[in-house]
């Protein structure tokens, strides 16, 4: 998910993105219950399988990949200390469970199956569509506003804050690790806090003055079209073959 | 002569009691009346703009608008409607995010239908010169179309009074030009707040100075 938009292009990307939201969430929770190895093994080959077909670009797939690895780099390295099993490697004191490793696997491969599908599913779905999506499939109001409020002010706020720290460099700012750096940025902080607190104040005023009254209002309408048929079928064909794999 | 639309007695208002703003302000907008309201920073023309709409109460005084004392936040609802207020910074103004739903925003609290509250939003955009910018997105308008969006949000509440709060602030000469363009256009009476004589000059027919919490 991007904050811009971009124009989209593939197939993938004209698919109502209600059906995708859904089918992304149901195939997350299939693949993070699981507990035999090739389910994720195999939504984690779909989800290549998807990233080469929809168009999205290696690296973007490897930069989003990239941290969620580096956790579980760390993680493959605690398990096999704590989790207790049949010891494959002995360094000193140090024992490492064959279980351990794999249950770093396991974890490892739900992860980067879910990232995948998630990136090639809602990648292209800017926030606001994606706020709009999450309202028609009738998620709480007060979080759908949270999430468009976010996005529409996060820019503001961040200009804001650019500002302010432009205002310090160009009174020779230098941040050192020194009492005065914290002191400046405690204050750039508290003064973030305080104007975000009056903006929103006088968002509420104007809101008032246009006759607010705890409501907002949908335009976009999604459509469900033919076009979306073949993705839905895929989708829960993927889903079923996840769901036998695990529990037949 | 008939009842002002607008009328300020013997107001006194204060943030706070070391910083008074208002002090015994008397102000009248006349039927059809286009004011531009001038004075030095912090002289109140803000506070002036919001105490019409009843988004600040004032410590002593009377407001009447459209025939009536207004005192409690229930009377101000049908102001806000009548009288549409231009925020001095149009960031506050927009908070939905495309310009469609904003402009809609205000005739849907009216109650109108999503039809005609659409066919409201073609207009007012089509009267800006805006057709076509209803599935933009707002944050990312530049500042002169941050404005005249807001202005369509305001006017797609088909208000009787406009109040224009430093309406040029932040805009170019072109943005500026079209913006007067656009409101010495416009059918209503209106107040505007400025410090931008030239434009006054063309948008507004009378001036009120407002200095040391007065009019004069």
């Amino acid at each position: 998910m991007t904050l811009d938009h971009h124009p989209a292009a593939s197939y993938l990307a004209r698919i109502d993105p209600r059906a995708r939201v859904v089918a992304v969430v149901l195939l997350a929770i299939a693949i993070a219950a699981a507990d035999r190895f090739a389910v994720p093994a195999t939504a984690l080959a779909a989800g290549l399988l998807g990233t080469l077909c929809s168009g999205v670009s290696m690296p973007t797939a490897v930069r989003r990949l990239l941290p969620l690895n580096v956790l579980m780099l760390l993680m493959a390295l605690v398990l096999p200390l704590t989790t207790p099993g049949q010891p494959v490697l002995e360094i000193g004191w140090l024992s490492f469970s064959r279980e351990g490793f794999e249950l770093a696997a396991l974890i490892a491969v739900k992860g980067n199956a879910i990232v995948l599908l998630l990136l090639v599913l809602l990648d292209s779905l800017d926030a606001t569509t994606l706020g709009h999506t999450l309202s028609h499939l009738r998620v709480p109001d007060k979080l759908t506003h949270l999430l468009l409020f976010t996005v529409r002010y996060l820019d503001v706020l961040h200009r804001e804050y650019l500002r302010m720290r432009a205002a310090m460099k160009v009174r020779a700012f230098r941040p050192r690790m020194n009492r005065h750096t914290y002191r400046t940025y405690g204050h750039l902080v508290g003064m973030l806090l305080v104007r975000s607190f009056e903006r929103s104040e006088r968002i509420v005023a104007a809101m008032k003055c246009r006759g607010f009254h705890g409501r907002f209002y949908l335009f976009e309408h999604f459509h469900f079209s033919r076009r979306d048929v073949p993705f839905c079928a895929v989708s829960l064909l993927l889903l079923l073959t996840l769901v036998l794999m695990e529990w037949a | 002569m008939s009842e002002p639309l607008i009328r300020f007695h013997d107001v006194d208002f204060s943030y706070g009691p070391d910083r008074p703003v208002l002090k015994g302000c008397d102000f009248q907008l006349p039927p059809h009346g286009r004011v531009a309201l001038v004075g030095p920073n912090g002289c109140g023309k803000t506070t002036l703009l919001h105490l019409i709409v009843g988004l600040l109460r004032p410590d002593a005084g009377r407001i009447e608008a459209f025939g009536k004392v207004r005192s409690a936040e229930a009377d101000f609802h049908e102001v806000r409607r009548r009288a549409g207020l231009l925020f001095q910074d149009a960031d506050d103004q927009l908070f939905c995010p495309t310009v469609c739903e904003d402009v809609a925003f205000g005739p849907m609290n009216l109650g109108k239908t999503r039809g005609e509250s659409r066919r409201i939003v073609d207009e007012t955009l089509d009267a800006l010169g805006l057709a076509g910018y209803q599935h933009r997105i707002t944050y990312r308008l530049s500042g002169g179309e941050k404005r005249l969006v807001a202005l369509a949000t305001v006017l797609a509440m088909q208000p009787e009074v406009l109040l224009l709060d430093e309406p040029t602030s932040g805009l170019d000469d072109r943005a500026t030009d079209r913006l007067a363009e656009i409101l010495a256009g416009l059918p209503q009476a209106l107040i505007v707040a400025s410090h931008d004589r030239e434009f006054l000059d063309r948008v507004t027919t009378s001036t009120v100075r407002l200095e040391d919490g007065k009019t004069r």
